[in-house]
């Protein structure tokens, strides 16, 4: 009992790490979307933040200032985006993945340039990064049955950037649904011509939301580089921006749904390690190719069997025109 | 019309271009992907060539392909213009070769990691599970817990080989330690996840293990990386990585391209070269495990008594590896 209990807490721990990025991602694609701005370069914003912001640590030091690098190369590669989606209304899928590929290409290439080491930055220093915090009493208290271990082992010990991620979610759903503009921004995604008549600018507010988009995934970027690993590495975001855009799908478009449906494959991708190599009850050892299948099984069967109707944002990729 | 010309000029020009900058009795040495100074593979065969160029006062050229389509140019340019002999580095020469090769009988090619039967190569590859035979052996003497881990990148087998050596040496010291094992992924993208490498590495490390070797390129540096924070060893593989971080990298197995370079580049020069397979284990000096200042301190004289023991004993034979 303990034994499963423990192991049940790490891979909550391990969940919430690495759920971390996803949620950021997951919800600069709910804010693009929500603005009807399709974005599926959610995975080069975030991979481009995650170059700035390690070689910005690598030369400065300093974590802050790579944060903001992130956050800067992110919003510079969402407003391309906006001004093809927005401006030009140009075709966003294409632009998305014209991104995503750019982004793919240019940072190892750019490492390389600049540093010599195959398309990677150096490793940083601790000082260099947002390492992990203890929380206050961790220690104290994980005597404590039941609770005590989860605090310690599940709720403390993350980097600074995952907590943000967290507190975000509410933030985020607050921003949306209780403020004025947050229901210019639904509305715009759902009737823009409706905005328009009323005498609000729909390109403004697009451009607003790409903005905020390109802050999340910039945040998620230098998560990934500076937090969770001490350096980038070419192609590091593993197809998370995916991921992602399927948990927005997954949770309708509205943020604790999405951050759940974030960590339900987050679980999933730390089950997979842990189960790898270890017998299961009745079936022994499982192959390792099986259980790798696991989150792309869950984000199948979910997407597929779970979601029902898709109730897109209906002006959602759609770009606005006024002259009819 | 006006736009053909201007293309044949251009294509003229480039040609012309690229023929003015190759000299033709020099030896060429092909990289593999990921440029020159990878800290890795590559950097190896750099810095064999670069021996040759020293020791020798001969020179020689070298080339760095951006992508898999220009292997095979690559080759072809360099054997049309008469070199001497042409290195190529990296498994991804296996098919290019075989094409261009038998094309130019009179020009010589060596294949690192590549095998390939043709009367004008000489291919290299290493026996992998000798390497990782020794540093397994270390990782069991290191280890207080009696458990260790291996994390691998993409499950192929050359991987796995890594990981049978690395087992089978772990229990000729305790026969009854435990050996978790972990697989990245069942694609390429499983060498370049630092992430999922560290997580793997965090998740072995909580279920007891304090020693793991990864064969996992880049995504290797993840493992150090978590092994570092939950201060625990990491051994690094490929190239000499203890000084990424001193006191946590125990020991790594390296793979010595630098040799195989040298000796193929100074054997042209003084007509030796002979096509051919060979594979290098620890008796030709193809792979071992490193020692260094950065990692003095962590091996003991009693280990490292025990791993040349081990080592002697693999190259007279008398242990045999892959049961």
């Amino acid at each position: 009992m303990s034994d499963l209990f423990f192991t049940l807490l790490l891979l909550c721990d391990s969940a919430l790490r690495l759920a971390a990025p996803l949620v950021l991602a997951a919800l600069a694609g709910l804010y693009a979307e929500r603005s009807g701005v399709v974005d599926i370069g959610l995975e080069g914003k975030m991979l481009g933040a995650a170059f700035a912001a390690a070689a910005t640590a690598a030369v400065t030091g300093s974590p802050w200032l790579a944060l903001l690098a992130g956050i800067m190369t992110s919003i510079g590669l969402a407003l391309v985006h906006g001004f093809v989606a927005i401006s030009q209304r140009g075709e966003q899928i294409v632009s998305g993945m014209a991104i995503n590929i750019a982004v793919a290409g240019l940072a190892p290439t750019l490492a390389n340039a600049w540093f010599h080491l195959n398309g990677q930055t150096p490793i940083l220093e601790d000082g260099a990064r947002f390492t992990s915090i203890n929380l206050p009493f961790a220690n104290a208290l994980s005597d404590v049955p039941v609770l005590g271990p989860i605090y310690a082992e599940v709720i403390s010990g993350h980097n600074l950037l995952t907590y943000l991620a967290v507190a975000l979610v509410p933030l985020g759903a607050w921003g949306l649904f209780k403020t004025r503009f947050g229901l210019r921004l639904r509305a715009v995604g759902e009737n823009p011509g409706a905005v328009d008549a009323a005498g609000i600018s729909v390109h403004r507010l697009r451009y607003i939301a790409m903005t905020i988009a390109g802050i999340l995934c910039g945040i998620a970027g230098t998560a990934l580089s500076i937090g969770l690993s001490a350096g980038f590495v070419r192609d590091m975001t593993a197809g998370k921006g995916y991921l992602a855009l399927a948990a927005v799908i997954f949770g309708r478009w509205y943020p604790v749904p999405t951050f759940l449906a974030c960590l339900l494959f987050a679980f999933a991708d730390a089950l997979q390690g842990q189960l790898q190599g270890t017998p299961l009850p009745f079936v022994g050892e499982v192959p390792v190719q099986f259980i790798m299948m696991l989150p792309y099984i869950v984000t199948v069967v979910v997407l597929a069997g779970f979601v029902g109707k898709i109730d897109a944002p209906k002006a959602s990729g759609i770009p606005f025109t006024r002259d009819r | 019309m006006k736009k053909s010309i201007l293309i044949a000029a251009a294509l003229s020009l480039m040609t012309w271009g690229s023929g003015a900058a190759l000299a033709t009795s020099e030896p060429v040495l092909i990289y593999d992907l990921g440029g020159k100074f990878d800290k890795s593979f590559n950097e190896a065969a750099y810095s064999g060539a670069e021996r040759y160029r020293i020791e020798t006062g001969n020179t020689y050229k070298d080339f760095e392909p951006t992508n898999e389509a220009q292997m095979e140019q690559a080759l072809k340019r360099f054997a049309r213009k008469g070199a001497p002999l042409v290195l190529a580095i990296g498994i991804a020469y296996q098919t290019p070769l075989e094409k261009v090769a038998p094309e130019f009988p009179d020009v010589h090619f060596t294949a690192v990691d590549a095998n390939i039967n043709l009367p004008n190569v000489q291919s290299v590859s290493f026996r992998e599970d000798e390497g990782s035979y020794l540093v397994g052996m270390i990782a069991a003497m290191k280890s207080e817990s009696g458990s260790i881990g291996f994390i691998g990148g993409m499950d192929i087998p050359l991987i796995r080989k890594f990981g049978a050596g690395y087992t089978q040496g772990a229990r000729s010291v305790n026969p009854d330690i435990k050996i978790m094992e972990n697989f990245v992924g069942a694609t390429p993208t499983a060498w370049n996840d630092p992430i999922r490498g560290g997580e793997l590495a965090r998740s072995q490390f909580a279920r007891g293990v304090d020693v793991i070797y990864s064969a996992a390129g880049p995504t290797g540096l993840g493992v150090i990386q978590a092994a570092k924070e939950a201060q625990q060893y990491a051994i690094g593989v490929d190239s000499n990585q203890n000084h990424i971080a001193p006191g946590t990298v125990l020991t790594s197995m390296v793979k010595r391209v630098d040799v195989v370079v040298y000796e193929s580049m100074l054997a042209a020069s003084d007509g030796t070269w002979a096509p051919g397979n060979a594979v290098r284990g620890l008796a030709e000096d193809g792979v071992d495990y490193a020692v260094d200042e950065h990692n003095a301190a962590l091996i003991t004289d009693e280990m490292t008594a025990r791993v040349e023991e081990a080592k002697r004993m693999i190259i007279a034979g008398e242990i045999t590896l892959g049961e």
